[in-house]
């Protein structure tokens, strides 16, 4: 992964928006142990920066963002995921059900 | 100087943003007491069906396909009585700009900012409608930023909000990703402060009278199909926006004996606002996480009275298991030959099981369908589901499911049911929760009236109701 950005470049930042202490809305516990965090992406502003620098990024939405620099052309990895047989599973059941099974 | 962003200060500031950024005064409907004028608030918009019709039909929205589903039908038939089965149907919706019936919420919120002259929209939303607004906002030329509750606290997303992200990206939004939490809201009005820009929330009246136009092409196609209007529509639940805005357009219709039906997945015991648990659950809407919440007390969301009413127009909710809502999504693409999202699919397991109450003759409509596709599919959702240490097997849903716990395939179709959600204690939860928000000891006869149509009943129901909290 690219380890630093440049003037220009696409780049995701991420920031805190509330400490832990200082979230006071009804929460569960858990919730309540946790940073509110963010993340959003944009064109880095500053000259040079790497991995964990504070940045400044213009949006897709021309808004000027700063945050820490974590990624630096951020894709997308999201897909299908690992196979899940019980799918292949249920089709064969419907198609046994309604035209019937075997040859 | 710049007002503090502090969040006491933004929360204290919640009302004045929100009049600046819908260009809409909420306290002229508000009556002092536990009632507001809900049909006051529906006519602000000035907009007519026609209207709403013209706007969505120059924006890629609405005029979608009406199909049966003859096979799903004959399998319902099977597990029937004799002489039972309605015929199933179902709006494609997936066939709208963006693949949902969210761009009709969407067309009409951004047409009217624009028509207003905000320079951008905000949205906050994890859903279908993100997508929608900047789709629309492309179109109509405006800028647009979506907040989305995103990740739990390792930074680990639900496949299915991401892949929302990634299609709001797609059309030129801005995103901002968030962490488990209802403080996404103050972060919300800082954005709509600092931006100047229109809320284009999926609770104004201008999103539900985008999905009007729904109710009445459900109306005119059946009449079209089957010569008389649908004996039952079902619309999967969960902000309450489809069930109101598709029963208003119903009603402008004329179909005053359609029974309207609200399906949610059953995830009683999972917390939505846990971090732990966010990820524990196998589907990210349409579930009783946010149906229930916003049925009984739908002014929680991020407008100060929602437009999206559903306990005025249900006559009965209902609920399925998640591993229904998977197997239903499978058999329609097997069966039916069409691929949609499961999320949307709620709607058909209940119909699916509903079908097999009602005579053959009988029509039930399923209001929508929703396109699927990377993360956002049963495959990455069990897949995920299986990562985040889900039990996932074949059995009987309504006896063994737990949910954050297990997801269970039905066995064979004849373990797809519904269960009926007892729609008098959301009712009751409804009256409760109304008073307790006006902090009111005495109701008046404007109260009353308000609360009966409120909750789709009577005035005995309602002064029971108030006697039993002592509220006269």
């Amino acid at each position: 992964m690219t380890q630093t950005a440049k003037k220009g470049d696409w780049v995701r930042i991420h920031s805190i928006v509330l400490k832990a202490e200082e979230r006071t809305a009804k929460l569960p516990e858990d919730t309540q142990k946790c940073d509110l965090q963010q993340w959003t992406k944009g064109f880095q502003q500053d000259e040079f920066a790497g991995i964990g620098d504070w940045v400044t990024v213009l949006t897709a939405a021309n808004r000027l963002v700063k945050g820490e620099l974590v990624e630096v052309n951020p894709g997308y990895t999201h897909g299908y995921g690992e196979f899940v047989p019980e799918i292949v599973q249920i089709e064969k059941q419907l198609k046994d059900i309604m035209y019937g099974g075997g040859e | 100087m710049g007002l503090s962003k502090a969040y006491d200060s933004v929360m204290g500031r919640a009302n004045e943003i929100m009049k600046k950024s819908l260009a809409l005064d909420y306290g002229t409907f508000e009556s002092g007491s536990i009632a507001f004028d809900y049909k006051a608030l529906m006519n602000a918009t000035n907009y007519t069906l026609d209207d709403i019709t013209r706007i969505q039909s120059q924006n890629g929205v609405g005029n979608t396909p009406m199909l049966e589903f003859r096979n799903l039908t004959a399998l319902a038939r099977k597990y029937a009585k004799p002489g039972c089965g309605a015929r199933i149907f179902a709006k494609d919706e997936a066939a709208n700009a963006t693949g949902s019936f969210k761009a009709r919420r969407a067309a009409c919120s951004v047409a009217h900012a624009k028509k207003m002259g905000y320079q951008g929209v905000v949205a906050a939303t994890s859903g279908n409608y993100g997508a929608a607004v900047a789709s629309q906002a492309a179109m109509q030329g405006l800028k647009c930023i979506v907040l989305q509750e995103c990740y739990d606290s390792r930074g680990v997303g639900q496949p299915e909000i991401i892949e929302k992200a990634r299609k709001c990206e797609a059309y030129g939004a801005e995103v901002i990703q968030m962490t488990v939490g209802p403080e996404l809201f103050y972060y919300f009005l800082t954005v709509l402060e600092d931006t100047g820009y229109f809320n284009a929330s999926l609770y104004s009246p201008f999103s539900v009278a985008g999905i009007e136009t729904l109710g009445y092409e459900i109306a005119v196609q059946c009449h079209e199909k089957i010569g008389r209007d649908p004996d039952m529509v079902i619309c999967t639940n969960a902000g309450g926006g489809m069930i109101t805005g598709t029963a208003r357009g119903l009603l402008k219709a004329g179909c005053t004996d359609t029974q309207l039906v609200a399906a949610s997945i059953d995830l009683t015991g999972l917390h939505m606002a846990s971090d732990e648990q966010f990820n524990k659950k196998s589907c990210t809407t349409g579930h009783t996480g946010f149906g229930v919440p916003y049925a009984t007390d739908p002014d929680h969301s991020d407008v100060p009275r929602s437009a999206a009413r559903p306990l005025r127009y249900m006559d009965r909710y209902v609920t399925v298991k998640q591993g229904v809502a998977m197997y239903i999504t499978e058999a329609l693409a097997v069966l039916e030959g069409i691929e949609r999202g499961p999320a949307g699919n709620v709607a058909l397991a209940a119909a699916f099981s509903l079908a097999q109450e009602m005579p053959e003759d009988a029509v039930l409509v399923v209001a929508e369908t929703e396109y699927t596709g990377a993360g956002k599919h049963i495959q990455p959702q069990m897949a995920f589901a299986r990562e985040n240490g889900i039990d996932i097997h074949f059995g009987d849903p309504n006896a063994e499911d737990k949910p954050g716990q297990n997801l269970i395939l039905p066995e064979d179709p004849s373990f797809i049911r519904h269960e009926e959600a007892d729609i008098n204690h959301f009712r009751k939860s409804f009256i409760k929760k109304a008073v307790t928000r006006a902090g009111a000891a005495q109701v008046t006869e404007v109260d009353v009236r308000y609360l009966i149509a409120e909750t789709n009943t009577n005035e005995s129901f309602v002064r029971e109701t108030l006697g039993e909290l002592g509220v006269h």
